[in-house]
């Protein structure tokens, strides 16, 4: 009796144990045995059914959208790949490049400290060739409000206008719309150095600050706005810079001191290390992707105010402009 | 605050120290007497002081930092994070795939087979109706691929959630230790931690998958411990006598007791983790959220709502099948269930297979509805109309600009002007009144952390616009929920709005309510009571109709006017339940704190989406942090203690 009740719970041991080893060992062997490899973390939804695809990143603001929009078109339409698209912000953008979640970052608006880390020490992330398109930061009044009062766009004269720029949120002060926290920004600095009776404002996201800036286009009212270049939106709502103290090289180094204009930044594109290896035709398509800023313009135009969707945008621009994307497939 | 009106019970008792109420607050002026002065002399400011704040930027910096050089090559993340995040993706991976190859035609048909097994033809129809809807959309692939995410998710938060709920059922020193776990698992706002998710597993699916389980498994697992502590001791005195192990007790007797709490916890778990779908979003994890968002990027409401449909869809369906599957439970099982269940299976995979053969696996193209177009007339059309310039009542913005000038900023000016000590003094008042002194002491720990945490002056701000909301909200609710408890008409018509308006993602609103109030905090005032209203109006309404009958019927013989009955006898006798309302009210008004960041509210909500915008740890977690302590707050300030022993989920 004793004997057999230690056989059936020996048994019994045995059955587990080998549950818990074919459990692990099956964890193992789906998840390929020994470490798993940080930097080769595809997205799940990559590579369906069999086909190729490439996984690009898109930032939330429209100019981002038209870049991927038209890559997207060329490497499904020209190349037959099938494209993942994925909507993150740039810094953790650099991240998921880093790791292979995606393969492309169609638009760089300067991270000289990722750009260290990940290009220079990792050497997960390569980089790409610049995008063609270069960008600005400034900020900017509406172009209605400019023909009556010529002098608001120096900074100096800012002050004059801070009442009528008034608004419920900026209390007592003239308003300063931020928008997202993503964007690159030193205003709350520039405000508070170049002692001006402004109040930032942060909208929170480009949608928001979008629809506000429309709302006061729409009723002719003077507003000052963080914004930058290109954007299509200034088709739709012709705003003017305001001049800031010139930007000068390194005067931006400290976060807290700053009193000047922001720079020009050629746009960059990024690679994941791997995929510029081994990516083939989309890693080369990529690689060349290089137009202008009316172009970007002309297809962010179409995506936003006609509402079409981005690759109903992509095929028209395409249509149009063969010349140009010739030149990137071969 | 609304609570407290409703907190101070008006019985008139002789002998003014013998009243509960007068001696709590005699005590605690005495406390506050001899602390007041001590503090004050040592830390005279208005605001908190900076001697007693931590500054937590360093570390946290570091630990970011470490992680990011460290994520590649650390034999942590080698053996440990990195298996995870890969078995997340290879789990989803498969579903997904599998979803893919049945096709749409095999999937609504699976859908429709599965909801008329356990719910009934109409359900099935619906079923089937909603997976077709979404097809028309234009949205099968996310649908899909949302699909996948959330089975992955839903059966872990199912299995995590289990796990504790046994414990805690089972173990009373679990359940006292697990309880608090719990509690900060859901007033954490999801934002808070998909940064330090995202760190750790990188962005994306594997990322979204555990932030969703950390969001969706506690009412698992509270449900799972209710149901396992409510089981009837007198079947479990019955087993015992049998002379069963307590595993067989388990087994045979407890788990299966606890059924409908189980399924009603499934039901909640799905619930949760398809409102995290659409926050995953942010961190990439794609799908509808995905398309909801990159839409908002070109403010284009009508493709954001074309997405946001599909995710309604899924939450009713899966709400009421799962809702239904747990009302059969009672039922005798019909003679030759099985036998069905092989039918619809046979069928499902019959046209699937079909589908498959006459080469129809991707959803047609051609058919397609194009809602986007009309949506955003609509959508101008309003915005035009309403946003200023309407005649007599004025505009939706002039209209947000007097609330944020007459209301938003006195408040908020009040809050943060009066002293730090004075705050805490209110709060512990507040809370001790409502509850015990355990949760007053609660209340003000919490509100002191966010002083040391250095964060006082946004949360106050913060604070300020959750008081708007709530009063708002509860001024609406209760209204609404009135009017919906005297008229099954008017009930029967708020349903599918309240249910839209419940599960829409609140992405969509985002646009819509800079559009009418433009950006600041009065929109996101807006947002948060268009998400918290539901919630409310469905308590008030469900708490007056369960006044009892016979009390209002004596009302009424005695010549009692329907407002009389509603003052006198209805609204006293609800008054839990109306408790309860201002309770969730306050609780999902905090959880779009953060959409109120991205429409200018600014604040805390502000500081965690810069946050995850940036990569950045430490503005981030604090903020989070905080939040998670507003809500602690807030919640003992609230919630009477008696009810929180029977809180489900």
């Amino acid at each position: 009796m004793r004997l057999r009740t230690t056989t059936r719970t020996t048994a019994r041991r045995a059955t587990r144990t080998t549950a818990v080893v074919a459990g692990v060992s099956s964890l193992a062997l789906l998840t390929g045995c020994g470490a798993a490899d940080m930097t080769k973390q595809a997205s799940p939804f990559a590579g369906a059914q069999g086909a190729k695809t490439v996984t690009l990143s898109v930032q939330s603001w429209v100019g981002a959208q038209a870049n991927v929009a038209v890559a997207q078109y060329l490497l499904e339409h020209k190349l037959g790949y099938r494209v993942d698209t994925v909507q993150i912000d740039e810094v953790p953008a650099w991240d998921a490049l880093s790791q292979g979640r995606v393969d492309a970052l169609m638009e760089d608006w300067g991270h000289p400290e990722e750009e260290q880390r990940y290009v220079k020490d990792k050497k997960t992330i390569v980089p790409g060739g610049d995008l063609g398109v270069t960008g600005h930061i400034g900020w900017y009044v509406p172009t209605y409000f400019v023909k009556q009062h010529p002098d608001v766009t120096d900074w100096k004269n800012l002050d004059k206008y801070a009442d009528q720029m008034r608004t419920a949120e900026s209390g007592g002060k003239g308003q300063l719309m931020d928008g997202s926290p993503s964007y690159v920004t030193n205003d709350k600095a520039l405000v508070n150095n170049l002692d001006l009776d402004y109040q930032v404002v942060f909208a929170g996201s480009e949608a928001a600050q979008i629809t506000q800036i429309k709302q006061f286009a729409k009723e002719k009212k003077p507003f000052l706005t963080y914004w930058y270049e290109p954007q299509w939106l200034f088709k739709k709502v012709p705003m003017t810079e305001v001049k800031l103290p010139e930007y000068k090289e390194g005067c931006d180094a400290d976060p807290e001191k700053v009193a000047c204009a922001y720079p020009h930044t050629p746009l960059q594109k990024y690679l994941n290390a791997d995929f510029a290896k081994t990516g083939g035709e989309a890693a080369a398509l990529l690689k060349k992707f290089k137009w202008t800023t009316e172009d970007q313009n002309e297809v962010s135009l179409m995506i936003a105010e006609q509402k079409l969707s981005p690759e109903e945008a992509a095929a028209k621009w395409a249509d149009s402009h063969e010349s140009t994307w010739k030149a990137w497939l071969s | 605050m609304a609570t407290v009106t409703t907190a101070a019970p008006r019985i008139a008792v002789p002998g003014v120290l013998k009243h509960p109420v007068l001696r709590k607050l005699m005590l605690l002026a005495l406390a506050a007497a001899i602390l007041v002065p001590l503090a004050n002399a040592r830390w005279a400011s208005g605001s908190w002081p900076a001697a007693l704040t931590v500054d937590f930027t360093e570390p946290l910096t570091k630990a970011s930092v470490w992680i990011i050089d460290n994520r590649d090559s650390h034999p942590l993340f080698l053996y440990f994070f990195g298996h995870i995040s890969n078995a997340v993706v290879i789990a989803v991976r498969a579903v997904y795939l599998v979803l893919l190859a049945a096709g749409w035609a095999g999937v609504t048909a699976a859908g429709a087979l599965v909801a008329w097994r356990v719910a009934g033809w109409r359900l099935a129809a619906g079923t089937g109706i909603a997976f077709l809807a979404c097809g028309f959309l234009g949205m099968w692939i996310p649908t899909m691929q949302t699909l996948a995410l959330m089975v992955v998710a839903v059966l872990a938060s199912v299995a995590v959630g289990a796990v504790l709920g046994l414990a805690a059922g089972l173990s009373d020193r679990m359940d006292r230790i697990l309880r608090p776990v719990l509690d900060t698992m859901q007033v954490l706002p999801a934002y808070a931690y998909l940064l330090p998710v995202v760190l750790v597993f990188g962005m994306g699916v594997p990322a979204a998958v555990l932030a969703t389980v950390v969001y969706a498994a506690p009412p698992m697992a509270r449900l799972t411990a209710l149901g396992l502590r409510g089981a009837d001791k007198e079947v479990l005195e019955a087993v015992e006598s049998l002379g069963t192990t307590a595993r067989q007790r388990l087994l045979t007797a407890r788990i299966p007791l606890a059924r409908k709490e189980l399924l009603l916890g499934l039901n909640q778990t799905i619930m949760m983790a398809l409102s995290m779908a659409v926050i995953a979003s942010v961190i990439g994890a794609g799908g509808l959220g995905d398309r909801v968002y990159q839409a908002l990027g070109s403010v284009d409401v009508g493709a954001a709502l074309a997405a946001g449909i599909p995710i309604v869809l899924l939450a009713v369906v899966l709400d009421r099948v799962t809702a239904a599957a747990g009302e059969a439970l009672s039922d005798e099982p019909q003679p030759g269930g099985r036998a069905r269940w092989l039918y619809a299976l046979v069928a499902a995979v019959a046209v699937a297979v079909a589908g498959r053969l006459a080469g129809r696996l991707d959803w047609p193209d051609a058919w397609a509805l194009n809602i986007a177009e009309p949506v955003n007339r609509a959508v101008d059309w309003m915005t035009d109309h309403l946003y200023s310039g309407v005649p007599v009542i004025g505009g939706t913005a002039d209209w947000a600009a007097h609330f944020t000038t007459w209301v938003l900023d006195p408040v908020r000016d009040t809050l943060q002007w009066l002293p730090w000590w004075s705050v805490l003094l209110i709060v512990a008042a507040l809370a001790w009144l409502i509850g015990t002194w355990r949760t007053a002491l609660t209340a003000v720990l919490a509100m002191a952390a966010i002083g040391v945490l250095g964060v006082w002056t946004p949360s106050l701000d913060t604070l300020s616009q959750v008081l708007a909301a709530v009063a708002v909200t509860l001024v609406l609710g209760f209204a609404t929920g009135i009017a919906a408890a005297r008229s099954d008409r008017v009930e029967r018509m708020l349903r599918p709005v309240l249910d839209v308006f419940q599960t829409m993602p609140q992405f969509v609103y985002l646009i819509p309510v800079v559009a009418l109030f433009g950006v600041g905090r009065a929109p996101a005032v807006a947002a948060a009571v268009v998400y918290a209203l539901p919630a409310v109006v469905r308590i008030t309404t469900q708490g007056l109709r369960q006044v009892d009958p016979a009390a209002l019927e004596s009302a009424r013989s005695l010549g009692a006017t329907p407002a009389q009955q509603l003052r006198q006898v209805q609204l006293p006798l609800a008054r839990p339940a109306l408790l309860l309302a201002v309770n969730q009210g306050v609780v999902l008004v905090l959880a779009v704190v953060i959409i109120g960041g991205l429409v200018g509210g600014g604040a805390l909500g502000y500081e965690v989406v810069a946050g995850l915008a940036q990569g950045d740890l430490a503005t981030g977690l604090v903020a989070g942090a905080a939040i998670v302590c507003l809500g602690l707050m807030l919640d003992r300030v609230t919630q009477p203690t008696e009810r929180r022993a029977k809180k489900g989920a």
